[in-house]
């Protein structure tokens, strides 16, 4: 898989392998935070800027020290601890020092701290083999796929507002059931790249 | 990097190790990167009602207090809070309150269910939004208040009852917030200024017959009033008579020609606004 291109690699974040769509990661946000467009973009935004902060920095991290003390069962425990400490500092710095960026993203930057859509990237670049740009990539192919996981379902949510929905079905197993039919669609994409 | 250190301990060293490091740069950073506080808004915060309501034109109490404190915005903006806001944060930045312009919602509509009919039974979910929808309401006129509420259910100070299928705001509660005015699919609420001294109270832009039809009570755009008043204050347009505050001096000449009496004159005292309505006149 290592010779994989950086193109194919985006694409396969993106749509073949869609976080939410294709592997079920990340449904608590893809739930919760798609009710308004506005909101859901900017819960992807900053997922996607996790998500390439946390691959930069757990990469190296397993590369050079966990895989040379054979301590690779370790990286569960020490990513989660990274990628949550990474997000607190990240947010400190930008309400110090970005305060327009804070004040778009800031208030979901702690409901991403221990999501699993993060965690699952920085694990899957290290089961896939990826080098670190190609682990990069394959981060921001995966965030791009949850804004348009994110966009695309935020849309479905405002037509079913105004729907006339049974009663017993209104809520969150309608969403449920808009959820199940936008991810089926994706299965459209396998086989893409045969990746 | 091999060792031949007990594996055990190893990991208990690089995880224990790994925390401690993230936990010192996260209390240094909090430290180094800690924002200051801004005392000034918040002082200016405390003063405020904390209802966020938004009449100020920002995006709430908070909003209002960072832009009175750096952006130079004026006291007695808050209408909810009155002279009392405008007092207190005025002393807290050292300039003069001027005085506050007191607001009063008012429904311009007078059609209750004695001066109107119903077109149609509306047995849809009970909110003016959604009745609006559905041919543009229950009611034969198509600009007049729907009843269902959806202003006395936006409204913070219960200021709102709907009576007769018209809604009425009481004067003495309402606190000039502006979130009815939002909230009203018909767009009949309008903020008067306190030194109002008459209304229309219609909004319909129907012409004279078809809305002598609909209700009894309604503008039919005769110019009456435009004739009888000297003062250049009420002017017909598109069918419907509006008073000008700033001119109107509360003669109520054109409340005496109007021939289906939907124009109400109060005086100098907005608390009357809802006494002289067309029904009690």
């Amino acid at each position: 898989m290592n010779s994989a291109s950086l193109f194919a690699i985006l694409i396969g974040g993106l749509l073949v392998n869609n976080f939410v769509l294709s592997q079920f990661l990340g449904i608590c946000p893809f739930l919760g935070v798609s009710k308004k467009l506005n909101s859901a973009v900017g819960m992807s935004l900053a997922v996607i800027f996790v998500m390439v902060m946390a691959t930069a920095a757990t990469w190296p991290l397993y590369t050079f020290l966990l895989e040379p003390n054979s301590l690779g069962y370790l990286q569960t425990i020490v990513f989660i601890l990274i990628i949550a400490a990474l997000v607190q500092l990240v947010e400190i710095a930008l309400k110090r020092f970005v305060p327009p960026l804070y004040n778009s993203l800031g208030i979901y930057l702690p409901l991403i701290t221990t999501n699993c859509a993060v965690l699952g990237v920085t694990i899957l670049n290290i089961d896939k083999g990826y080098d670190f740009v190609q682990s990069l990539v394959n981060a921001l192919g995966a965030g791009l796929g949850f804004l348009l996981a994110m966009v695309m379902f935020a849309g479905v949510r405002e037509r079913l507002e105004s729907a006339d929905i049974p009663k017993g079905l209104q809520g969150l197993p309608s969403t449920l059931v808009a959820a199940a039919l936008v991810s089926l669609s994706f299965i459209g994409f396998q086989g893409l790249f045969g990746l | 990097m091999v060792t031949n250190m007990n594996p055990i301990l190893l990991a208990i060293l690089i995880v224990a190790g790994l925390g401690l490091a993230a936990g010192l740069v996260l209390a240094v950073a909090s430290v180094v990167m800690a924002v200051p506080r801004d005392e000034k808004a918040e002082a200016l915060r405390a003063c405020l009602p904390g209802a966020n309501c938004g009449a100020c034109g920002y995006s709430g109490c908070d909003g209002y207090a960072k832009a009175m404190a750096h952006e130079g915005a004026k006291v007695g903006l808050c209408s909810p809070g009155g002279e009392q806001v405008a007092a207190a944060t005025a002393e807290l930045l050292g300039v003069a309150a001027d005085g506050v312009e007191v607001q009063t919602a008012l429904v311009h509509c007078g059609g209750c269910e004695e001066f109107t009919a119903r077109k149609l039974r509306y047995e849809g979910i009970p909110t003016c939004a959604a009745a609006n929808q559905f041919f543009g309401g229950d009611w034969l006129c198509s600009y007049g208040c729907l009843g269902y509420g959806d202003c006395r259910s936006a409204c913070e100070y219960g200021a709102i009852q709907v009576e007769n299928g018209l809604a009425r705001i009481d004067p003495a509660l309402c606190r000039g917030c502006g979130l009815c005015v939002k909230t009203c699919p018909k767009s009949l609420i309008t903020l008067l200024p306190g030194h109002t001294k008459g209304v229309v109270r219609c909004s319909s832009h129907e012409k004279g017959a078809l809305v002598r039809k609909a209700c009894k009570v309604g503008c039919i755009g005769c110019m009456k009033c435009t004739k009888a008043c000297q003062y250049d204050a009420i002017h017909v347009e598109r069918f419907l008579a509006s008073i000008d505050p700033e001119k109107c001096v509360g003669c109520g000449a054109c409340a005496e020609t109007c021939p289906v009496g939907c124009i109400t004159i109060f005086g100098k005292d907005p608390a009357a606004f809802e006494e002289k309505l067309p029904a009690e006149t």
